[in-house]
């Protein structure tokens, strides 16, 4: 019993824990380009890197803290752009390969031993070296504090104070996306979604407006990936496929075009892994799983359930089924 | 073809068909197949569509077909005469530079260090080290000292190259090379290579015998002798990629799915040959031959079993695609939860090597080339000349225009997912073989090669895959001549982008796909 609550606890835990924020951030940037654009980006984590590498060297090369992510932000934009330029004309898995190719240069050249002064190769960039201007901004002070069943720093690499900006900035996001997606604009952009040619028809340059919600979405992701490397460090390999594919996971366990849909997609999803991997750590011997593949037991399911939610709930926890259409052209 | 056929007289249209002899449609210049819905083809009645299909015939008067079939025996051709000339063996990857790596709670750190046997530092020893992360190559630094940053815990194999050791120098009989440590996040892990000074006085005979070879060696400059072994090392990896990219591009073509999960199949192949021939000691062609079986099970009873009822309950592509996605990502984890995030190898011996005029190749890459360049003219030959084979590129081309022709779409589609898997399979097991090992991820890698190959190629056109295979291999292998390994993927990726900016249909697409 006392095993079973330090799980749940540390399910709990993981819910409110920085990395869940900027999954859920990142899923936010997802949802509006294809929850309310019908983009298949399949590069989130691409996005998430850029942002990542863009503010932790800019801090290193000692530009202060708002500038720098200032120029995550325009990375992310550029990035977008470079992207959407040639294949927001042609049909969707084109912009799907091309996102997920892009996200893979960005990986590899970050990994790339030609860059380590500046991106520190393999090993990455460690968290000390950019994280002081965040950390100084912090009006909690020293010490720790208790808050039922969890301790953590104030202020320290993985305290209450990066939880407490990265929830806020979930808020933010998703106040934003609500008022942006009743906008004209947004209106505008579900409309693509659901018939492109009906949009153009009316005299929109859909072109356009895909490419704006690419960099919108593009942009959030960026800063998904600074809040994500901010208790950690930047690990080029940190942010692959994988991510996102969990990005995507999230999105559509919580469900796509709906406001909370992302936030709650990724609390399921870390809490799902956890739960799955405490269960079987504790009622299955070790002789039939082991600790480590009880994480990848859990790995598995994270990926019959994403087949199982697009076959059967397409919208998945908070969506409407007449919202999402999922017909991508 | 002029007069429209009346469809309220049945016999009339029995009438017509007899008549329409193929040399008459071939006389009167039309393509006799392919196109149905190319812009110049007349507009089509039932009796012409059925035609090719109620008989047999030896016109291959089609442009496309015999454009396509030449560009085939093109490739073939080359690789042939180029497997004459040889091929090498795994690709020098260029070394990384150690730097220092700090553990902290999402990395870990796998490091050594080497000295020789008199104390003195071992500079310039390469080692590969493979699992959780993609495959890397480290070179100890001046200090003797290699390391490197993983981000996944689990067995990592570490490999020494026992030919960069310094001259005299041999690894010490107790040493197991390659050794496997277990990485764990937030802490070192080290390994040790003891050096034996064994032969001094060998280093003598080791002297670079010609100009020009210490340059090769030293990875710097662009030669004649490197870039033919880079070229050879292309055509391996452009074929093995066609192979696997063929399967893609018919699943695309005759669905409209892109399967996120293809790479995986290439992933089984390479471990279940793995588990055959290493594990279980059968003789390698069994092995691999009872991998391509079972593989080409598993592409069968995917599409009846998830596939296809998919398709039936009218499931869109797209959500169809990211079901593949899901499977993808549990098939990889259901990988590592049998084998292990490793790196495992095919093959208990070692490569054994043949030097043909400057290139070095194993016997293994010849084999596995020459097979590819079988399986793929056989593949070629299956789709242009039997019927089946012609039954799929009309579902390729037009899947309800093929229903209504007669063609048992569903039939058709099942034999691709069969025949994809099964030659993914096949490429699985000899890239396993040639790249000396294989883990849960070398399909993941590859999956973005296949992409790269088949767009460039043309999205659904199997030749098209084919074309853009050797493409991309040739591309990827020949880049590491100027650029470090990791840009070798990077620079097919961008050529990727590039065509889809310049001509979004690839090199055999038909404009009106992309739209």
């Amino acid at each position: 019993m006392n095993e079973f609550l330090t799980t749940l606890t540390a399910i709990a835990a993981s819910a409110f824990s920085p990395s869940t924020a900027a999954l859920a951030i990142a899923a936010i940037g997802l949802n509006i380009h294809f929850g309310y654009t019908g983009l298949l980006n399949m590069g989130q984590a691409g996005f998430m890197l850029v942002g990542a590498y863009a503010f932790a060297i800019s801090i290193v090369a000692g530009i202060p803290l708002f500038p720098a992510v200032l120029i995550a932000l325009v990375a992310a934009a550029v990035f977008a752009l470079v992207l959407g330029v040639p294949t927001l004309k042609l049909r969707g898995d084109y912009l799907a390969i091309v996102t997920i190719s892009a996200a893979e240069i960005v990986r590899m050249i970050g990994r790339s031993s030609l860059l380590t002064d500046i991106t520190g190769g393999s090993n990455g960039l460690t968290g000390q070296s950019y994280r002081g201007p965040f950390t100084d901004l912090s009006f909690l002070g020293d010490g720790q504090t208790t808050l039922g069943p969890f301790t953590y720093d104030n202020t320290g690499s993985n305290g209450w104070w990066v939880r407490l900006v990265a929830w806020s900035i979930v808020g933010i996001l998703c106040l934003f996306v609500f008022l942006l997606m009743r906008s004209p604009w947004g209106r505008v952009l579900r409309g693509i979604r659901e018939d492109e040619d009906a949009i153009r028809s009316l005299g929109k340059n859909v072109y356009a407006y895909k490419m704006q919600a690419l960099i919108l979405g593009g942009t959030i992701g960026a800063l998904g990936g600074i809040i994500y490397v901010l208790p950690a460090s930047v690990q080029a390999d940190s942010m692959g496929r994988s991510m996102t594919f969990f990005v995507w996971t999230a999105l559509l366990l919580g469900g796509a075009a709906t406001v909370f849909g992302p936030v709650l997609g990724s609390i399921i999803f870390f809490a799902l892994r956890l739960f799955v991997q405490g269960i079987a750590g504790q009622f299955v011997p070790d002789s039939i799983m082991n600790g480590q593949q009880a994480e990848q037991f859990s790995w598995i399911l994270i990926g019959v359930v994403l087949m199982l939610v697009v076959i059967f709930r397409p919208q998945g926890v908070l969506g409407n089924k007449k919202e999402l259409s999922f017909n991508v052209n | 073809m002029t007069e429209p056929i009346p469809k309220t007289s049945p016999k009339h249209l029995r009438h017509n068909r007899d008549v329409l002899s193929t040399k008459k449609l071939a006389g009167a210049g039309l393509p006799e197949f392919f196109p149905l819905d190319h812009p110049e083809a007349p507009p089509v009645h039932g009796g012409y569509v059925l035609t090719p299909f109620t008989q047999r015939t030896r016109t291959a008067g089609l442009l496309s077909s015999r454009r396509m079939l030449a560009g085939l025996l093109l490739i073939g051709v080359a690789s042939l005469g180029l497997m004459g000339l040889g091929a090498t063996s795994a690709s020098a990857a260029t070394a990384t530079p150690t730097t220092k790596c700090v553990a902290d709670a999402t990395t870990g750190c796998i490091q050594g260090t080497i000295k020789q046997s008199n104390g003195d530092p071992a500079v310039g020893v390469k080692l590969t080290i493979a699992g959780g992360d993609a495959p890397e190559t480290l070179t100890t630094d001046a200090a003797g000292k290699w390391g490197v940053a993983i981000t996944v815990a689990g067995p990592y194999t570490v490999t020494l190259d026992t030919t960069t050791l310094p001259s005299g120098e041999t690894l010490d009989p107790s040493v197991t090379n390659p050794a496997t440590v277990t990485g764990g996040l937030g802490r070192n892990t080290g390994t040790i290579f003891k050096l034996s000074g064994s032969g001094g006085s060998s280093s003598g005979s080791t002297s670079a015998p010609t100009t020009g070879d210490t340059s090769a060696a030293t990875g710097g400059s662009v030669t004649w002798e490197r870039f033919l072994q880079q070229a050879a090392s292309g055509i391996r990896l452009g074929l093995l990629l066609a192979l696997a990219s063929v399967g893609l591009s018919l699943i695309y073509g005759t669905t409209g799915l892109s399967n996120f999960a293809h790479g995986e199949q290439v992933t089984l192949g390479g471990l279940l040959a793995f588990v055959l021939a290493n594990q279980l000691g059968l003789n390698l062609f069994l092995a691999a031959f009872l991998t391509v079986v079972v593989c080409a099970a598993t592409g069968y009873f995917q599409d009846a079993l998830i596939w296809k009822p998919l398709r039936k309950r009218g499931l869109p592509n797209t959500q169809l695609m990211i079901v593949t996605i899901g499977l993808s990502i549990a098939l990889q984890y259901a990988f590592q939860f049998f084998i292990g995030a490793k790196t495992v190898r095919i093959d208990k011996a070692n490569p054994v090597t043949v030097e043909i005029g400057p290139i070095t190749l194993s016997v293994q890459s010849l084999w596995a080339m020459g097979i590819a360049v079988a399986v793929i003219i056989l593949v070629g030959l299956f789709l242009l000349r039997s019927r089946i084979g012609r039954a799929t590129r009309a579902v390729s081309d037009n899947p309800s225009l093929a229903a209504a022709s007669g063609i048992d779409v569903d039939a058709i589609i099942r034999l691709v997912w069969t025949a994809s898997a099964g030659l993914a399979g096949l490429a699985g097991v000899m890239l396993g073989l040639v790249l000396n090992g294989v883990n849960w991820q070398t399909g993941l890698q590859l999956l973005l090669l296949m992409f790269a190959a088949v767009t460039l190629g043309g999205l659904g056109t199997a030749f098209g895959a084919l074309a853009g295979a050797m493409i991309i291999g040739m591309v990827v292998e020949l880049t590491n001549l100027v650029l470090p390994g990791d840009f070798k993927y990077a620079t097919a990726l961008l050529i990727l982008i590039l065509v889809l900016l310049v001509r979004p249909q690839g090199i055999f697409g038909r404009r009106e796909r992309i739209g």
